[in-house]
């Protein structure tokens, strides 16, 4: 699909600017040109798909759709799906969270959303088809919906409704709802396209210089360590690897933009790539700037119990990938 | 006089629309009161999901994302 983008980039370092293929910095740059490229294609198109989809299936929808009928654990699974393809400023969290809840969906079901919403959005399923290509991308997509499900099911069978912050509470008792549904301006596709295709803009102007740097990064990296560097230290046989990338990336805040192309790099020089998933997967999935904000609605104990289940699934997962992939 | 106000806890997307909204004014001449709501439990009155939200006259115009200033021009000379 891209071998017209490969052409581009050997022409243009090797015959235009003259600089050797043998040489690191050929390598470096070739590897700049083509991912650099092919991922802010691969952006566009997506963040344009989710937009459209996200369109017709608002935040507004997704609550009506979840409130509506009885789902006997389905709902697990439609929150997660949803979460993927709805896009929020982290500082939304907290308003979905109380609208969730006081929309009598369920805690754990509320939780799920939360968590696979940034864990697969646009931004990151672009970045790991450029990187990773379709079948991992895929199997990254479907065990991030997997693992918010079980990480939702699971905190919802805990039982954390008496650990919210009082406040929030207070507010859940009050069993009318604020008010009726406000909505905005009622618009058809043709007249939304405009703001969904300034909306995809937006988005890749907001990451390109993570991505940029991210790649730039990864290009000196490319060419710069041996293949084979780091599997004499982290293997797919040291039982600890997966535990420890998953711990470091918690605090860690930072988006995929930045990460997945020096994780490429690493992979490419014997990371196990189901290590360097679960570690993609807790820097993005879990930091300490979100919980902050979900300090506000979630007492210190509570905070402690969803970052702990979390990450314990990041963990069984990265152990399945290295087995899967 | 229009009342407007930008509800968000204050990221940075929030900002941005704040501002849009006092460069939309100053652009088309019109008066309005502006209010940044930040407070989270303020703004949970208001039933919103996802911020930033803009509202003219108690009437949810924008949700969910940034408003440019022309579109908020545009909202405005209605």
């Amino acid at each position: 699909m891209f071998d017209w983008l490969q052409h581009f980039a050997d022409w243009l370092i090797y015959t235009v600017l003259g600089i050797s293929a043998q040489s690191h910095l050929g390598e470096a740059l070739n590897f700049f040109v083509l991912d650099t490229i092919k991922i802010f294609i691969l952006l566009m198109f997506i963040t344009l798909l989710m937009g459209i989809i996200n369109s017709y299936f608002p935040i507004e929808k997704v609550r009506n759709f979840l409130t509506k009928r009885k789902w006997y654990g389905l709902d697990y699974f439609v929150a997660s799906l949803f979460g993927t393809i709805t896009p929020f400023c982290s500082c939304s969290s907290v308003p979905l969270f109380i609208g969730f809840v006081k929309g009598g969906i369920p805690l754990g079901v509320t939780l799920a959303f939360l968590i696979s919403s940034p864990l697969v959005d646009a931004v990151t399923v672009a970045m790991f088809i450029g990187m990773f290509g379709w079948k991992t991308t895929l199997i990254y997509v479907v065990s991030g919906i997997i693992l918010s499900m079980v990480a939702g099911f699971i905190l919802g069978k805990m039982k954390l409704e008496p650990l919210m912050t009082d406040w929030v509470k207070e507010l859940l008792k009050d069993k009318k709802m604020a008010d009726k549904e406000q909505d905005e301006m009622h618009l058809s596709i043709y007249q939304r396209f405009p703001a969904i295709i300034k909306e995809s803009i937006g988005i890749v102007k907001g990451v390109s210089l993570y991505i940029i740097g991210g790649i730039a990064i990864g290009g000196l990296m490319h060419g710069f360590i041996p293949t084979g560097f780091f599997e004499a230290y982290i293997s797919k046989e040291n039982p600890f690897a997966v535990p420890i990338a998953v711990l470091v990336g918690v605090p860690m805040y930072s988006n995929t933009a930045a990460i997945l192309p020096i994780m490429q790099v690493l992979v490419s020089k014997g990371i196990p790539l189901g290590t360097a998933i679960a570690f993609s997967m807790a820097v993005v999935g879990l930091s300490i700037p979100e919980g902050l904000l979900l300090k506000k609605v979630m007492s210190t104990k509570m905070l402690l119990i969803f970052f702990a289940v979390v990450a314990t699934c990041i963990i069984i997962s990265g152990y399945l990938f290295n087995i899967i992939l | 006089m229009k009342q407007i106000k930008v509800l968000g806890p204050g990221c940075p997307k929030c900002k941005t629309t704040y501002n849009n909204v006092l460069e939309a004014l100053k652009q088309t001449g019109i008066e309005a009161e502006v209010t940044k709501i930040d407070d989270i439990e303020e703004m949970m009155k208001y039933n919103v999901l996802t911020t930033p939200v803009l509202m003219i006259d108690d009437k949810i115009v924008v949700k969910g994302r940034v408003a440019d200033v022309n579109e908020i021009k545009k909202i405005l000379l209605q």
